[in-house]
Order: structure tokens, then sequence, then C-alpha cells
């Protein structure tokens, strides 16, 4: 046994006793512990969304959420991951959509539903006005709810809480793309640039560079001014 | 945990010298970037890729005799992971004409596009779909689309960045499809920083010679990353996505021909069997072999499956040799160790300085020089400064972001760092992180051509996995930009190929073959390989 060895405490995964070093966060002290993630485990630093985790302390009915790689570990927390959540995303061809106010209430009925608990905000690790969001949403306020989500790492425990059912990450994430899309203005400089390409424009300039010699290359590289 | 308070004394340091290193930025002076010979001094003597020891020569294989990194030759010269006896190539599970193995960037947007193309596409990923490296991606996409820019530019910087060892049909197709890549990213609806006018917000990057770095706030891979995954997921009837399945072995034809695939359902241990037309191999990097222990910003699953896949098939690699460490992977809280600060950061005009609050190399050099200019500030110059648990670093100055941009301008430009570093209790406008060079990218890979195809016939390599498109060293904001490019052009030209490509019998004949090869070589070893994952278990990863 590990547990006489100094500044260790004990948690409790999945309801079994472990002794683990105090700083670790949940993902290395599950590690530590002996587990080999299979699952639960991504990024391994915070914005992937894979290791969503739920827990609770004792002396307290309040169950706590977090993400296992950002969590440091609390003595005596009970816990355990969500590896998966069967949550409901809908189906859309986004070409034919027109980022017209009604369109996010048509594909996600669901969000209707929202009771204004606020539980959503209060299960996001990255401290998202969730429920904001979803309210922006059900009004039509697209740009508002494709800004609010966009940190959203659609870890999940938002929907794994709400008490309506909404998956408020998949409602933002369509939020981000039909703002992006239709309600910001295309990028001229790019547009103009891909049909300038696509005219041949810039051939000739980029196939000299291409036949050129080492050294004439690396002179031009010396010799090339920055533009701040 | 917030900084210790020897830490705290030592921040007071940098103060003191950042409102005259300000004026200095302010009369548009900079400290000196160095010429071509001072490059190459400082790379040979302190960048981990010239390391005694750390690397030896291929003893089998395409590239026989080439010099690798330990970790990877030990994963190279591994027997498979399964007794291949045991596979029954009459017991196909899945047959697609397309087999795209990796589900990240690259993979996915060569999904879509071999979709587009009209064949039927299988997507095979060892996590999640979109658990990648991809989703970590912070800084931008490159793009010479302003109007003082050209694709011209692009690809000299590339090629000096790459010191003059890219692919030159490669990095001409880079540089001259990148426009169209973010414009085909902007029609999805990926939510790029904008002007009220539509106008492209683009930054400098380490080694880029014009403003042409595009992004989403600090979380531009994710942003990419969640937005063709959404895509893909719209198309299911088309492009299936089997997660937790990553290939363990590619099958060939019996003509040497690529056909497919032997998977491993990581939570059964099922094999299944994929008779393919044509594969795409998109697996990603090798950050997770953590080469010479250092700590790395790579995802979970980075572990250079592809790699082994590729080579027993019968490719050959590139530039292996050629490691990228990032110049800025924080040490400390302990919590974040090995994790990326984003080149924009530097970008945005936070300098690096040593534990005396001292410059001592342009903040902007490509990330090889930076990286080695931070090694010899801390173990030859001895300016670095020690962390409670004995890591060491230098200071990354980011209030002064904070200062020449306005107040709160941290934590609009990045916020997906600040609350990071919030969460221990560092408010990152106002104190330095601590930084190091961690190991970021594999700037090598299978050898391909500028339609994504490697050696071997019907069989595709795109992304990270490629080697040739970013030379020894890849510029900030190419990677993305490698995986859209070259993952489109696989995606396509694995369609078309898929289309007349007449099958022969499956065989596995080349993993007879090479373990054959590791006999003869006089290679004994109980390794086996691809690793899938890493493993921490029992230990602190």
């Amino acid at each position: 046994m590990k547990n006489k060895t100094k500044g260790l405490i004990p948690i409790y995964i999945m309801g079994k006793e472990y002794k683990v070093p105090a700083t670790l966060t949940i993902m290395k002290a599950l590690e530590y512990a002996g587990y080999k993630f299979i699952r639960g485990c991504g990024c391994r630093g915070g914005v992937c969304g894979a290791c969503a985790t739920v827990y609770r302390l004792p002396d307290s009915y309040k169950i706590n959420v977090g993400l296992a790689c950002q969590t440091v570990i609390i003595e005596n927390m009970y816990l355990t991951q969500i590896p998966f959540y069967p949550a409901n995303k809908a189906l859309y061809n986004v070409e034919k959509l027109t980022g017209a106010a009604e369109e996010i209430l048509r594909l996600y009925p669901e969000i209707a539903r929202c009771l204004c608990c606020n539980t959503c905000a209060r299960a996001c690790p990255q401290d998202l006005e969730a429920m904001d969001y979803i309210q922006a949403a059900l009004r039509g306020d697209i740009e508002k709810a494709a800004k609010l989500s966009f940190e959203c790492i659609m870890c999940g425990l938002c929907a794994s809480r709400c008490p309506a059912e909404i998956v408020h990450y998949n409602v933002g994430l369509l939020c981000r793309r039909l703002y992006s899309k239709y309600l910001t203005k295309e990028a001229k400089d790019l547009a103009e640039r891909v049909k300038e390409i696509k005219e041949g424009k810039y051939d000739k300039q980029v196939d000299e560079l291409v036949d050129m010699s080492k050294d004439k290359l690396r002179k031009l590289y010396a010799e090339r001014v920055t533009v701040e | 945990m917030p900084y210790p308070d020897n830490l705290k004394e030592l921040i007071k340091k940098v103060e003191a010298t950042r409102k005259s290193r300000m004026e200095q930025v302010k009369r548009g002076e900079h400290f000196p970037i160095l010429d071509a010979v001072g490059r190459e001094a400082i790379l040979k003597k302190y960048h981990p890729d010239y390391i005694q020891g750390a690397k030896r020569e291929l003893r089998i294989g395409k590239n026989k005799g080439s010099i690798v990194p330990n970790e990877v030759a030990d994963l190279l010269e591994s027997r498979p992971l399964v007794d291949i006896n045991k596979i029954d190539l009459q017991d196909v599970d899945y047959d697609v004409d397309v087999l795209i193995i990796g589900g990240g960037g690259a993979g996915s947007a060569a999904a879509l596009i071999a979709e587009e193309n009209g064949v039927s596409v299988l997507i095979a990923t060892k996590l999640r779909h979109g658990d990648a490296n991809t989703m970590m991606a912070e800084g931008g996409i490159q793009a010479a689309d302003k109007p003082d820019d050209s694709p011209a530019m692009h690809y000299l910087d590339t090629l000096g960045g790459g010191h003059f060892d890219n692919d030159p049909q490669l990095i001409k197709a880079l540089a001259l499809e990148a426009p169209k890549a973010v414009k085909w990213l902007e029609g999805l609806g990926v939510m790029f920083d904008k002007d009220a006018e539509g106008t492209m917000k683009t930054l400098l990057g380490a080694g880029t010679s014009r403003k042409r770095m595009h992004s989403a706030g600090d979380m531009t891979g994710a942003e990419i990353m969640r937005t063709l995954r959404d895509e893909v997921k719209n198309r299911k009837d088309t492009i299936k996505v089997i997660e937790f399945s990553p290939a363990i072995e590619l099958v060939l034809d019996e003509n040497g021909k690529c056909a497919g695939a032997v998977l491993q359902n990581l939570e059964t241990g099922e094999l299944l069997l994929v008779r393919a037309k044509a594969v795409i191999i998109a697996t990603g990097g090798f950050g997770r072999l953590h080469l010479q222990g250092f700590p790395t910003t790579n995802h979970y699953g980075a572990t250079a499956d592809g790699l082994v896949l590729c080579y027993r098939a019968g490719c050959s690699l590139r530039y292996m040799d050629a490691s990228q460490f990032h110049p800025t992977g924080v040490i400390f809280p302990e919590q974040n160790v090995g994790l990326l600060i984003t080149e924009k950061v530097r970008g945005s005009g936070a300098e690096i300085v040593n534990i005396d609050g001292e410059q001592f190399v342009y903040p902007l050099e490509p990330r090889d020089i930076e990286s080695s200019a931070i090694i010899r500030e801390c173990l030859d110059r001895k300016k670095g400064v020690t962390t409670p648990t004995g890591r060491l670093g230098v200071w990354l100055d980011s209030p002064m972001i904070e200062i020449s941009k306005g107040e709160g301008s941290v934590k609009s430009l990045f916020p997906a760092k600040y609350k990071q570093f919030m969460r221990h209790g560092i408010d990152i406008s106002k104190e330095p992180m601590l930084v190091y060079p961690t190991l970021h990218y594999q700037n090598g890979g299978v050898t391909i051509n500028e339609r994504a195809e490697s050696e071997v016939p019907n069989l595709f390599v795109a992304g990270e996995a490629s080697g040739g498109v970013h030379g020894r060293n890849r510029l900030m904001g190419n990677s993305l930009l490698d995986i859209i490019v070259f993952g489109c052009r696989a995606g396509e030209n694995a369609a078309i190929k898929s289309k007349d490509a007449a099958q022969g019998k499956l065989s596995l004949m080349h993993i007879k073959e090479y373990n054959n090869m590791l006999d003869k070589a006089g290679i004994k070893t109980d390794r086996v390989s691809p690793m899938i994952l890493p493993d921490y278990a029992g230990k602190i990863g």
C-alpha cells in the first residue's frame, strides 16, 4: 500500500478509496491510482471536453462538476467520470439555412422548455453563461448566442444537468455557424485573393521560387523586410 | 496554485524593467534578430535535436541508415500488436470506397471532400471524433490574403523557417491554396476574428514577414475542429464514423496496393477488417512519445501510430530527425505543465525575459531558434527561474499586452488561457507566465507528393503524419493550414483513385516480410507497436 507515504490524501474513485499526492489533478490522480484511460481523457489541457467529471464531498449533498484535467483533487472527494452522454444533435444542411431567427427553434424546439434555472451555467467548467445564450437563441438573437458560447468546449456537463433536456453546446455550435456564415460580412480581401489565384496571377512568382537555387533563396529570405 | 512568495519577489524584477522595455518598443526598436550564422550556431549548440545519444540509425525498412529519435526507432523496430495469422482476410466487416484513419482536422476535411466526390467514406478514429491536436491549436491559420502579401511571400517565409528543406511542390500547394482553405472554412461557418466590414483580423507570427495569421480567439483549432466535426455529423448517411477503434495494421492487396486496414475496438478488443479502395492516414504526430523525457503540448492520442503502419507497408519517412519544441510551454503551476502558450501572445507584444527581467532573444524568432535561446539562457547562462518542483524556465511577460492594448485585452485576446491560469489563482494580465520549451510537433513524417499520395499505391497521408511540407521546422499557423489543404487534397485524390481501383486479393504479406526483416537484422525485442495510447498508470503523467 502506498498510503503510508507522506503527502498522500484519500479520494474515492467510483466509491473505492485510493491515496494519491495532494497536488494532482483528478486526471493525474486516476492515473497515479493505476487507471489507464480509454474514454474520459483527451487533450489534457482543458479544451477538448473529454473529461467531464462529477464529484461530491463528504458532509454535503451537493453534486459538483469539473474537468478531470483541470480540477485539483480535494481530500475525501467521491468522483466518477461521464465517459459518454447520448445527447441530441439536429441534422441540417448549413447551405440551406439562412441565419433567420426562427431556425434555431425549428431545429432545437426543446430550447423553449428552458426553465431559467441556471443549472447549466453553474455546471459549466468554462464559466459560460449557458442559460443566457439559450435564452438569446430562443429570442432569435443568434449573434449573442454565438458570442456567449464561443469558449464552449462541448464537455456536455450543461446538458447532463439540464432538467429541460436541452443540449446547450449543440445549440451554441449551430448559432456560431449561422452567425459566421450568414450574419457577418464575407471577407473581401480573401475572396479577391482566391479569385486572383484561380486566374493564375501568382503562378509565375511561385514557380520562380520553386525553380530557384537554394543560395538565391537564402539571399532573398535574408533580405526580405517584415511589415509590422 | 498562485505564485509562491519567492516567485512573487522575482516578478518584481520583471516589473522593474517593463517600463523601459515598453518604451523601447514604442520607439520601434527591438532585440536584435539573429542572422543566419548566429541562428545556425545557437541551434547546433542548444536545440534538443542536436543532443548526443538521443537518436540512432534505423536498422530496417525504407529508411535503413536514417537517423531518427530513439523513441521513434523503438516503435519502428517493434513487432505487430496482434498475431496476423489470426486475422481472417475473407471476413470483411466494412467495405468502403475511402477509409480515413484518424478523426482530427485532416481526416475530417478529407472525409467532407471525398464525400463531395461521390464516394462512400468511413472514418476510423482511436478516441472520439475530434480528439486531435487540431483541437488544441490556438494561434491561427496562415493565408496570404492581404493586399501587401502574396503566396510567394508565404512560400518564402515557410521555406526559410523550414531551413530550406521543405519540398517545393508541397509548399507551392500550401501557399497557393491557403486563401481557398480559409475561404472554405469561412463558408462552413467558422467564427474567425473579423472587423465590422468582414475583413479578417490578421497578426504576425514568428518567422512570417506579413500579417497573415487568421484566428478565432485563442481557440482557432478548436473552432475549426468542432465545425468540421459538426459538418461530418450532418452527413451521417454518407460518412460513417467509428470511434475508439484505432487501425493497428494496413492491409494491401496482392499487387501491393493499399486495400484497407485492421482496426481494433479499444473497449472489447475485437478486430475489425475494413476493405477500402483507397486509404488516407491522418493520424497526427508523436508528442506522446515524450522524446528525451520532454513534456508535450500534444493530445493523449499523439503516439505516431500512422508512421508505424505506413513504414511497415513500405513507405519512406522524411525529416524524422527534426522535432519541434515549442518555445513557450507552461512550467508553472504544476497542473498546467506542458500546456501550450500560443505564439500569438508574443505576436501581440509579450516579451521573453530572464530571472533579472532582461531580454535575451527577439520574441518572434522561428520556434527552434527561440527554444534554443531559452535553453541557453537557463542551462548555460544560469539565468532561468526555478519553480517549487525544480523546473527551470523564463518569464513570458503577458502584462505588456494589457498595458499596450488596454485593460481587458489579455482576457479578450486569450480567453481560454486567461481562464486556465485564473483557475489556479494567477492573473496573466497582471503577472507574467513561466515557460520552457515543450515537445510540440513532428516536423517530418511519411513522404508524400502534392496529391498527398505516399509511395504505396492508393495510400494517402495528410497532416502531421506526413513529412516534407514544413521541412525541418514548421511555422506557426502552417499546421492548421496543412491539415486543411492536404486533408482536402487527400480526400479528393483518394476519391478519384477509388473509382478506378482494380483490387486484388487482400494480403498481410508485408507484415510477415517486416517480421522477417526484424529477424534478419538481429533485432530481438518483445516491443510491440503501434503504441495506441501512452501508459501513465501508476505514474504521474
